[in-house]
């Protein structure tokens, strides 16, 4: 077997305030096989951005925050690593995309300029005519049908679609092992996010690319994921494969977030719970229930 | 550039501003072509002519020792924009740099940096110039340190605004995630994002450093004589007015149009690049 993408072990984080500290991640496990998608899924406040962030090791150079557990990555412990050999990993083994993608990219430069700084990461030397050629190659592969015109283009002339895609192609610029989607295009409308989500599925099968997938929208979550790892207040409370999760959700809180999900058939929305002693409970895990 | 023609035309007032400002400038630039006495810029004395109200040659009048009052007023234009430019070239990239640097990085830095600006924004700017030349000698090169000292607070609290804003912004987040150094992201990802309302501020600012420049000379602590200066010429010629209000008069307007004209210009300015945003 293969050395997993991201091996995350008994992972606690806290951030110290002027009343002593607090604990946001309670002892977090998860993995990902190479070209595996994985999804974590939880509310607002659960855990899930902090995760990422840990991954990518910006938390680690917070004063205040303290992390514990053992992060692999394809095999090497991040926490033994020097600052700067987990500033190397970013943007060339680990990327990452964003909610909005118009505010992701800043809108005084050209896309082709941007293009530009995020190869010059794996590829210092890139004279900007290759880059060009490059971005435009894979702006292809994003379907954009027309790539000198959006190189050419400031954020702020493309659409939030467009403009997703243009995140996309180079997140996957430099060929990361891991991709971190942060609730992608959140804040697009669903039919867009459908497709550049199809295109995101379907590129990182073809590179090979592991993807940690952050969001709180199960529909989307079911149709992109292989495995599913749902987060409550810090603690994961059920994994399992997609199908067995969906199909047969063991824990309170799991329930209760598939409940909520507004129905299109209407029928109004589903009365849920803030807290309840049940979403204490401990994890489910579908693997093991399988076993058993 | 068509809509930035479009924004003048209707705006009358940006237009007065535009012509009043190329007027002081190039006045300015070329004063040794146009003013009818260029060496009465310096120590001339001529009694035959002295203080003679407007005629010609002498359109603004003479002062008391006989200097045509129009060239000096457009030899001062020339030592106020030098003066205006120097202090704004020196004050901005170090008030910017302050701004830039206390807004993204936070912690201590921020808090020691911020608190340093709020020490000299507390002091009333001209007080804090006056202090400053009242312990040096009052020279040109020191008026115009002491109005940049003064100066460059103004543009560290704009651009800390300004950078703690658009730090929250999701493409200094991407930067971020992919490995942009801290000096990438200042410089070449937030400043770009702050130079519309930086150049804005620094067009207005031109009229306010001649105010405060011509305010210094009011009260002698600015350019000496025989330098010409708006303000020394409006305090000198202050005590004999009403009668020879030429002397007070002219260099009064003179400041008012390039005070005016740099405001209308900054004004039109933040409309043209505030809209492209």
């Amino acid at each position: 077997m293969s050395v997993a993408t991201l091996d995350i072990r008994d992972l606690y984080l806290s951030f110290k305030g002027y009343v002593g500290t607090v604990e946001v991640l309670h002892g977090i496990s998860l993995h990902i096989e190479r070209g595996e998608r994985v999804a974590l899924v939880g509310e607002s406040g659960s855990g899930k951005s902090v995760t990422a962030r840990i991954v990518l090791g910006l938390l680690q150079e917070l004063r205040s925050a303290r992390v514990t557990g053992e992060l692999l990555f394809e095999g090497t412990d991040l926490s033994t690593l020097s600052a700067a050999a987990r500033h190397d990993l970013r943007g060339t083994k680990m990327s990452m995309i964003f909610q909005d993608p118009t505010s992701s990219l800043n809108p005084v430069y050209t896309i082709a300029t941007q293009f530009h700084e995020v190869q010059k990461r794996a590829l210092p030397s890139l004279g900007a005519a290759e880059s060009r050629a490059m971005a435009a190659k894979m702006l292809r592969d994003v379907s954009i049908t027309e790539p000198d015109r959006v190189l050419d283009s400031y954020p702020f002339q493309l659409s939030g679609g467009m403009n997703q895609r243009v995140m996309i192609a180079m997140a996957l610029a430099n060929e990361p092992s891991l991709l971190i989607a942060d609730e992608p295009g959140t804040a697009l409308d669903v039919t867009v996010q459908a497709q550049t989500l199809t295109l995101m599925h379907d590129l990182v099968a073809e590179h090979g690319t592991s993807v940690l997938f952050i969001s709180h929208n199960l529909g989307v979550v079911r149709e992109f994921a292989d495995r599913v790892y749902v987060i409550y207040k810090g603690r994961i409370v059920e994994k399992g494969r997609t199908q067995s999760l969906f199909g047969n959700p063991g824990h309170p809180y799991t329930r209760a977030l598939m409940a909520a999900v507004p129905k299109i058939t209407g029928g109004g929305v589903a009365d849920v719970e803030e807290a309840s002693e049940a979403f204490a409970e401990p994890m489910v895990d579908h693997d093991r229930q399988a076993v058993a | 550039m068509r809509r930035t023609i479009a924004i003048l035309l209707q705006n009358p007032l940006s237009l007065l501003g535009v012509m009043l400002v190329t007027i002081v400038v190039l006045s300015a630039i070329f004063a040794d072509l146009i003013v009818p006495f260029p060496d009465h810029k310096g120590a001339v004395v001529d009694f035959a002519n002295f203080n003679k109200a407007p005629e010609w040659p002498y359109i603004f009048g003479t002062d008391l020792v006989g200097r045509d009052m129009f060239s000096r007023i457009v030899y001062a234009y020339r030592i106020s924009l030098i003066l205006g430019i120097v202090v704004l070239a020196i004050a901005v990239p170090i008030g910017v740099t302050v701004g830039l640097v206390a807004g993204y990085l936070g912690g201590w830095t921020e808090y020691a940096l911020m608190r340093l600006t709020d020490v000299f924004l507390s002091v009333p700017p001209l007080v804090l110039a006056m202090s400053i030349m009242g312990v040096l000698e009052p020279t040109l090169l020191n008026g115009m340190m002491a109005v940049t000292a003064m100066w460059w607070p103004w543009y560290t609290r704009l651009v800390y605004n300004i950078t703690r804003a658009e730090k929250e912004e999701g493409y200094v987040l991407a930067a971020e995630v992919i490995g942009a150094s801290r000096l990438h992201v200042i410089f070449r990802e937030i400043l770009p994002n702050c130079v519309p309302a930086i150049i804005t501020k620094m067009t207005l600012d031109l009229g306010f450093v001649i105010i405060i420049a011509s305010s210094l000379s009011f009260l002698g602590l600015g350019v000496q004589p025989p330098t010409p200066d708006l303000g020394s010429m409006v305090a000198d010629g202050a005590k004999y007015l009403p009668d020879s209000w030429w002397l007070t008069v002219f260099p009064g307007l003179a400041i008012l149009a390039a005070v005016f004209g740099f405001n209308l210009v900054g004004d039109a300015l933040r409309e043209i690049l505030g809209a492209d945003q």
